[in-house]
């Protein structure tokens, strides 16, 4: 038992963040504080990734003649990747945020839902100029 | 047996549909439009008549028309059953034709164009049904009828037209989806065919590991999947579509989609499990019951209707159980004359249908203690409305008597005792509800309430006079020189127990 | 000089993930040029996938190493029967959906946007077809990062402020989605050091029982299961397509929620071996009631709906339960129809959704009440919503009775007769909620609610564009093409079908 503990702590780790991150991201209502629970959720997975490719005492990756023993690149390279991709949803979510709070002028879910709820079908405005009506909530 | 091949059904279906085209681009011409409906009624009724030979010679016209899905094909075959119901079904749409230009011209009809081209596509369906080879085929034309009829039973489109309407789509489109497709679907999963066969799908593959409690279900979501028919419980939609203009009344409901329903219901009976299967499994005489307790209740229901349409209408619900009846007895009699009622009681509510239109037409009126002496202003009317009703009744010298008689032998030879009671209590009851119609319009004064303008004669225009006229002579010859009709009930007949 | 056809299936990515960077610039230099490149482009990739379809059924498999690495160390590429067809119905419908883009686009989006709007567009286009085309599991991560990310934008471009509310809570759930993907594929590499699917297949089979594989596989079907909605996972959807600009609906409704069901009949039947679906984890019981509720849930929340395009998105969660419950019921027949049913769903969604986006160009309305009386203002629009709406019901002769046909015999040779009632009686609610839209297109005059009363004194036929129009009769016309002439995409999809279910 304490074998499963200590020999896998890394993992017990990532687990942790893993459930604070998707906890954030479902039970906060401000939007912010949401994509920060995102962004933890997936950086837990990454180091999970990581920590999986941790070979004891292995050296860095290098074709170098005394690199017989290694750690394996491979996660490394996936999560370079995944960073990436983690970055652009993060800025796409702070963009929408951005949006969200010049269209109602809060970034609190409830207050949005409440105004989303009064009006739920207006009419399209097929006018050009300003896409939103400005909201008066905002201070 | 021998096979032709000809296109011919394929014509006999598209020369309507070829016809809606000429219809919609002549919608601001009414003469022209109703020419092309003329001229595609009348060409359609001679296709099917160059058919009669052949099928009379004991051949069956074949024609594949496309396969959809291997097992899944649109194919037409014309054997005597369905020239049967064809001939019945494209006489009636000529006459039928003129009767509406008459009906629509004089009630100033809003979408006159709408409704014609309808009326054409229900009539191709109807062909569709009629000469259809596979259940598959026969599921697409049913579903057609229904869906192409729509628009003319909400024809008003009034409130209480588009209610009369939606229960009739829920009944029809939803029984059709939950039950029948459901039969279909087992009858595929365990016959590996929808072709239609003469002796029985289901009786062909006997014995191959199909269970009883597998046909019994099969057959009681078929019967309650063709709500067409009409069989109680499922019969409401038939009273609600009365809302529609008189000539689809007439030439709806009581030729085309009722007896789609009925003709369907035959060919499940006959061709899909087959005299004998349905013998052992006692499923006829059960489907007889249940037909008779529809017979004797709808006519009570009858009795006590005050509008004319929705008389005639309970009276169609009760009339169409005599044709499933007659084909539940499963005996050579039975089928001969339910398959002879198709086109008696065709012609005779016909008939009545396009009095009651013709009596709206003329006086307004819809309601039976309304006709009180209507005989003396409209007797050209109201004497086709009695030589109908006799046939109706099922007396001689009319059609009806004939499919009565058929019936009565079957359930003799069948040894069904409670089955000729029926026949014979609701023979009385036919009477009950239509004499005092007759001997109302013929032998009551007028209401004096009611103004009535001195005016001896105010018939309906003289279309609508002339067809039901012709109607009504039909009826009259039917009984007289039944040859064609008789001849081919009989070969049915012959076909399906086996004897030929 | 290189043979181009060697390289078409990434040549059908690339393009789309070039345009995607050509457009802006040239939309700063004229608006409509953008709209151009996005035709041409889509047009060249469905051309691409015909071409691609005909080598597949000459050759059978097609395996393209991508920068010429071997698999299993580098990316491969694997074209068969199956993802070809998925291939081109996305190259198809991305194809007659930028044709109708124009005009929609121009009414919905600012003008400043529009351009940027068909660069995203064609991102979400890549990213769909990269899904479809890769056989390697991380490159499947991030072809639906992309096209999530392009949906995200998409859904959010217009100019209703409740879009964006719905943009971002797909977000978030887009999000939890992607990363239990990207754990379970985590879980595999563990395992076995491989992310080639080809390669998985021969590995994973000795571990089966493996916890850690039985967490990968879990975490697979959560996360796809939400991408392609399926109940009760669907709660982003309706609010998505809802709010969207219409022709982000109808391409989302047609393509993206089928690739999602794409991907996880590639996990469950290619990845996985049907072995394990059947007797290691009890995953097929599990989708058969989950898409059961769906079917039935759909439809009922469908007709409770007033706003149309709302109603049409609860339509596409049942109809996903469709697609699971064909998949689930692991037999040839049910898994041909689920297969069609993909092609066929995206064919009536998309004509649905292209109908309705035309009714919001002509009024501004997208309330089931603003299509009173349209029968007469717009008959030929009708006329494609009606066909489509008789598919949906499943009507013989249309598309949708076809798929029903193959999951109702599926399910009968399955010996699980239960399934056909469901069948047929979410056949009856969907005739229930599109009966009412008909009846009241053609049996109801015009709307007179002051919103709309200019549009009302329109007396004569007053029809979308022919830019929005050629497209969605085209798609009509398919729902009565490829129910007549059923056998064309079912000779394919049974290949696919018995490739899933028998083996490579």
């Amino acid at each position: 038992m304490i074998e499963l503990i200590i020999g896998k702590y890394t993992y017990w780790i990532s687990i942790t963040l893993m459930m604070i991150g998707f906890y954030a991201m479902i039970a906060k209502g401000n939007l912010i504080k949401k994509i920060i629970g995102m962004n933890i959720f997936q950086t837990a997975v990454f180091l999970f990734y990581i920590s999986t490719a941790m070979v004891k005492d292995g050296t860095a990756p290098i074709l170098w003649q005394k690199a017989n023993l290694y750690v394996n690149p491979l996660p490394h390279v996936l999560i370079l990747t995944a960073i990436v991709v983690s970055v652009s949803v993060t800025a796409v979510a702070l963009a929408l945020i951005i949006r969200i709070y010049k269209a109602y002028g809060t970034i609190e879910e409830e207050q949005i839902l409440k105004m989303a709820n009064e009006t739920p079908n207006p009419k399209l405005v097929v006018n050009k100029g300003e896409p939103f009506q400005t909201p008066n909530t905002a201070k | 047996m021998e096979i032709v091949q000809s296109a011919k059904p394929l014509y006999a279906i598209a020369v309507s549909l070829i016809a809606v085209l000429f219809i919609a681009v002549s919608g601001k011409r009414p003469n022209l439009r109703e020419f092309f409906t003329i001229a595609a009624a009348v060409l359609k009724f001679s296709i099917v008549v160059s058919m009669l030979p052949t099928v009379l010679a004991g051949k069956v016209i074949e024609y594949s028309l496309l396969t959809i899905l291997p097992g899944l094909d649109i194919s037409f075959k014309v054997d005597a059953l369905g020239i049967f119901f064809a001939l019945t079904a494209s006489f009636l749409w000529i006459v039928t034709s003129f009767y509406s230009i008459g009906y629509v011209r004089s009630l100033n009809e809003h979408a006159q164009t709408r409704y014609f081209i309808f009326f054409a596509v229900a009539l191709s369906a109807t062909m569709g049904v009629a000469f259809s080879a596979n259940m598959f085929t026969t599921f697409i034309f049913y579903e057609i009828i229904t869906l192409s009829t729509f628009p003319l039973v909400a024809h008003k489109e009034t409130p209480e037209a588009m209610k009369g309407a939606r229960k009739y789509l829920i009944y029809l489109l939803g029984t059709s989806i939950a039950f029948q497709l459901f039969a279909i679907f087992l009858t595929y999963y365990a016959a590996g065919t929808l072709e239609f066969s003469n002796l029985g799908i289901f009786n062909n593959i006997k014995g191959e590991g199909v269970s009883d409690a597998f046909l019994i279900v099969t057959f009681i979501l078929f019967i309650a999947g063709i709500a067409k028919a009409a069989l109680m419980p499922l019969h409401s939609w038939l009273p609600a579509a009365m809302v529609a203009p008189t000539p689809v009344s007439a030439l709806l409901h009581a030729v085309a989609v009722v007896k789609t329903g009925v003709f369907v219901v035959v060919k499940v009976v006959l061709h899909i499990f087959g005299v004998n299967l349905l013998a052992q499994l006692g499923l006829g005489t059960a489907l007889a019951y249940f037909a008779s307790f529809t017979i004797i209740v709808a006519s009570i229901i009858a009795l006590r209707q005050d509008n004319l349409k929705a008389r005639l209408a309970y009276s169609t619900i009760s009339q169409l159980s005599y044709i499933i009846l007659g084909v539940a007895l499963l005996t050579p009699s039975g089928i001969t004359g339910s398959i002879m009622h198709i086109v008696l009681h065709a012609f005779g509510k016909i008939t009545l249908f396009f009095c009651a239109g013709a009596i709206y037409v003329a006086s307004h009126k819809t309601k039976v203690s309304e006709l009180d002496g209507i005989g003396k202003q409209m007797p050209f009317t109201m004497a086709a409305f009695t030589l109908a009703a006799i046939s109706m009744i099922g007396l001689p010298p009319m059609g009806g008597f004939l499919s009565k008689w058929y019936l009565i032998i079957g359930a003799i030879e069948a040894g069904q005792t409670p089955i000729i009671v029926v026949l014979v209590v609701s023979t009385i009851l036919n009477a009950g509800y239509f004499l005092p119609i007759i001997y109302a319009a013929f032998f009551k004064e007028p209401n004096p309430e009611i103004p009535n303008p001195k005016s001896k004669i105010r018939e309906a225009p003289v279309l609508m006079v002339a067809s039901l006229t012709l109607t009504a002579i039909g009826v009259l010859l039917l009984f007289f020189m039944p040859s064609v009709f008789l001849e081919l009930a009989k070969m049915i007949a012959a076909s399906v127990t086996g004897g030929n | 000089m290189i043979n181009i056809t060697e390289h078409l299936p990434v040549l059908i990515i690339v393009i789309s993930l070039m345009s995607a960077a050509i457009i802006p610039i040239a939309g700063r230099f004229n608006r409509h040029y953008s709209w151009y490149i996005t035709v041409a482009v889509t047009f060249v990739s469905f051309l691409i996938s015909i071409s691609l379809l005909n080598r597949v059924l000459n050759t059978g498999k097609i395996s393209y190493w991508l920068g010429g690495w071997q698999p299993p160390w580098g990316i491969e590429y694997v074209l068969d029967y199956l993802n070809i067809f998925i291939l081109l119905i996305v190259s198809f419908i991305a194809f007659i959906v930028s044709l109708y883009a124009r005009h929609s686009i121009e009414k919905e989006i600012a003008e400043h946007k529009i351009s940027t709007f068909y660069s995203v567009y064609m991102l979400f286009i890549a990213g769909l077809m990269g899904m479809t085309l890769t056989g390697d599991l991380f490159n499947l991560y991030v072809f639906i990062e992309i096209s999530s990310l392009a949906a995200y934008t998409l859904i959010a471009v217009g100019r209703k402020r409740n879009a964006l509310m719905a943009s971002y809570n797909y977000l978030i759930l887009g999000t939890i989605a992607a990363t239990f993907i990207l754990l379970g594929i985590g879980y595999l590499y563990m395992v076995t050091g491989t992310l080639n699917m080809a390669d998985l297949r021969e590995l994973l089979p000795p571990l089966y029982e493996s916890k850690v594989v039985l967490t990968a596989f879990a975490f697979f079907t959560v996360g796809l299961s939400l991408k392609l909605a399926l109940f009760p996972l669907h709660i982003w959807l309706p609010n998505a397509y809802t709010h969207a600009p219409s022709v982000v609906s109808a391409i989302m409704a047609a393509t993206s929620t089928k690739v999602g069901a794409y991907v996880l009949l590639r996990i469950m039947f290619t990845v996985f071996k049907v072995e394990f679906d059947l007797e290691v984890v009890p995953v097929t019981k599990i989708l058969l009631v989950l898409s059961s509720v769906a079917i039935i849930a759909g439809s009922v929340l469908a007709i409770a709906q007033t706003n149309i395009k709302r109603m049409l998105a609860y339509s596409s969660v049942g109809q996903i339960g469709y697609i699971v419950l064909g998949a689930a019921l692991i037999n040839q027949t049910a898994m041909t129809g689920s297969l069609i049913h993909i092609l066929n769903h995206a064919i009536m969604k998309g004509t649905l959704f292209l109908v309705i986006g035309a009714v919001v160009y002509k009024t501004g309305i997208e309330d089931i009440s603003g299509l009173r009386g349209m029968g007469k203002k717009m008959p030929y629009s009708m006329a494609a919503f009606t066909i489509a709406a008789l598919s949906m019901i499943g009507i013989p002769l249309t598309v949708g009775f076809v798929s029903k046909w193959y999951i109702a015999m599926g399910a009968l040779n399955a010996g699980m007769w239960y399934f056909v009632p469901i069948i047929l009686l979410s056949s009856l609610l969907t005739a229930v909620y599109f009966w009412r839209i008909i009846e009241s297109i053609y049996f109801e005059d015009a709307n007179t609610e002051p919103q709309n009363a200019e549009y009302s004194q329109i007396r004569n036929p007053d029809d979308a564009p022919l830019g929005m129009l050629i497209p969605t009769l085209i798609l009509a016309g398919l729902c009565l093409f490829f129910g007549v002439a059923a056998f064309l995409p079912v000779s394919i999809a049974e290949k696919a079908a018995s490739m899933l279910l028998g083996g490579m």
